[in-house]
């Protein structure tokens, strides 16, 4: 079972606010999914390749050339806060880590 | 139903070359019905007619469903989630425009699981979709809407994404045809991303020929995508009407089902071994085969798909598009905030899964064992592939399910991948085909291929629909 501190310290990597009732069920619902998934870790694997990626396409090229990209005020108008042509966002503060 | 809308795709687009039907009169049809949809199928529905196409391009003007998360200039594109409320992409996803090119006008913009994660299309921010066959149920997932709209008849095709299934089981569930195609067949570009190395675009249609009319004009290389491959020949339409040569491979590991409750259930069992037995009649020869990994597929997508997501979603912030919550405070807080509101619950499960996958002291024994299943599962099939043609399963080891029935048990809805997902792990191409109904719900019918051997299994798929016989008229009434 995962303990409620391992919760709090995934979600602060992955930056996911939780509630105290979504903290509680996480806990509980990514054990039950953890103790099946964790049946891997029993086969021996040590001489196997991983596969990141199924077909193979590796070493794919193509010519650089220069070609026009979508104008900044389409961009930005998607954007939450436009400032001064540029993505707004709130001061960095001291909460990061 | 009108006789217009009760034509298939392909007959549809004939029509129209024929000048028998109208392209504009079609697509009102459509739109009415779109319009008038009690199913939650439809999360965007065209508000005029299409700009005016080339009645001789190849789809000639006959309307397509899209999935929500595929994006559309212009027109909201939300992949179901509340991050990207009002979301309305600058640019259009390339197998859209694809299919757009050869004619194919847009109907409507169709409901998910949020971010495509799920298997029941109740993790919407629009709400579930209703499966036609049996409002009660759920209509699969994570394409649901597009496999209900289609099953309905509220649009004549449409196209979705498959990650681990999320094409194939709610083509299963609501009685319509489903190909995953192999892995860099169609372009990612403009797709919302799940999981990279394994979300694949693909049609839902109401037959095999207009699923495999419909993905001739999706596949192809995009320099935009360079994970995309050109198939070493173009999509034929099937016309195969025997099985003579062919052979099937049944997997004993996926047939006996997980040891979590993954079992399949007697009706879908009976369905499928009367396919087989209509297979053995159209000349197919049919045996076991190994698939020793298989079991561990789910374990190893389970893994995979969610550290991919994690990943993926981490672009989700409050700063470039959709959803910003606060902004008061810190920068930091205000990450945390628009995530914590902006993503649903099974989102948040996948994105803890797949973080807690990667973290420092768990890498290895986690997301890194998983990769190597991953190769044990790929060399599975080859083996079994040089014995077989293609490999015969259930899509779902269920019919549909009621509403509800799954939502709060993560693990009981995962396991209804438990077929569906060895494929994607592989990146080979599969396919669902209604095989009949157990208890008045439509039951699916797998197929698997090696990589590229997509015009073969749409002629395999072919023979057995003929021999099937399955009619999905009456829910489309």
């Amino acid at each position: 079972m995962l303990a409620r501190e391992d919760v709090l310290h995934v979600a602060r990597l992955a930056r996911l606010g939780l509630d105290e009732d979504e903290l509680e069920r996480m806990g509980s619902e990514l054990s039950a999914v953890l103790d099946h998934v964790e049946r891997i870790r029993e086969l021996d694997l040590d001489d196997v390749e991983p596969t990141s990626h199924a077909v193979d396409v590796a070493g794919v090229m193509r010519p650089d050339e220069p070609a026009p990209c979508l104008e900044r005020d389409v961009i930005l108008a998607a954007a939450p806060e436009p400032v001064d042509g540029g993505f707004g966002v709130p001061s960095p503060g001291s909460g990061g880590e | 139903m009108t006789e217009l809308t009760e034509l298939g795709a392909a007959a549809a687009a004939r029509a129209i070359h024929a000048r028998e039907i109208d392209a504009g009169e079609l697509f009102e049809a459509y739109r009415e019905r779109a319009g008038a949809d009690e199913l939650n199928a439809f999360t965007w529905v065209a508000e005029g007619p299409p700009p005016p196409t080339d009645p001789a391009a190849p789809l000639a003007g006959v309307p397509l469903a899209v999935k929500d998360l595929f994006c559309t200039e212009g027109i909201p594109s939300q992949a179901g989630s509340r991050i990207l409320e009002g979301y309305r992409p600058p640019y259009t996803a390339t197998v859209v425009e694809n299919l757009t090119g050869a004619g194919v006008t847009l109907l409507g913009k169709t409901n998910q699981d949020e971010f495509a994660m799920g298997s029941s299309n109740e993790n919407s921010a629009f709400g579930p979709v209703l499966n036609p066959w049996d409002r009660g149920r759920v209509p699969g997932g994570s394409s649901g809407g597009s496999a209900a709209a289609v099953a309905a008849g509220l649009a004549p095709w449409a196209i979705g994404t498959d990650t681990g299934g999320s094409i194939r089981q709610p083509a299963s569930l609501c009685g319509v045809v489903g190909v995953k195609p192999t892995y860099g067949a169609c372009s990612r570009w403009g797709m919302i991303a799940f999981a990279s190395s394994l979300d694949q675009a693909g049609p839902l249609a109401r037959d095999v020929t207009d699923a495999a009319l419909l993905l001739s004009h999706m596949v192809g290389h995009d320099r935009r995508d360079s994970t995309s491959v050109a198939l070493p020949e173009p999509i034929t339409l099937p016309t195969a009407e025997d099985l003579t040569g062919i052979r099937l491979g049944v997997p004993e590991e996926l047939l006996a089902g997980g040891d979590d409750g993954a079992g399949i259930e007697p009706g879908v069992r009976e369905s499928f071994e009367a396919t087989l037995a209509l297979a053995e009649g159209l000349g197919a020869t049919i045996d076991t085969c190994r698939l020793p990994h298989a079991p561990h597929a789910l374990s190893a997508y389970y893994l995979i798909a969610p550290a991919e997501a994690s990943a993926n979603l981490a672009r989700y912030d409050g700063v470039r598009y959709g959803l910003r919550v606060g902004g008061e405070e810190d920068l930091a807080t205000m990450y945390t905030r628009t995530r914590g509101e902006g993503f649903g619950a099974e989102v948040k499960r996948r994105i803890m899964l797949g973080t807690y996958a990667l973290s420092s002291g768990y890498y290895d024994a986690y997301y890194g064992q998983a990769l190597k299943v991953r190769t044990k599962i790929a060399d599975d099939f080859r083996a079994a592939f040089a014995r077989f043609d293609f490999i015969a399963t259930p899509t779902s080891p269920w019919t549909a399910f009621e509403l509800g029935s799954k939502a709060d048990d993560p693990l009981a809805m995962y396991l209804n991948d438990f077929c569906t997902v060895p494929m994607p792990l592989a990146g080979i191409p599969a396919l669902s085909i209604p095989s009949g109904c157990s208890d008045g719900l439509p039951v699916g019918f797998q197929l698997a291929g090696p990589a590229f051997s997509e015009n073969p299994l749409l002629q395999a798929a072919h023979a057995l629909e003929r021999a099937i016989g399955f009619d999905g008229s009456q829910v489309r009434a």
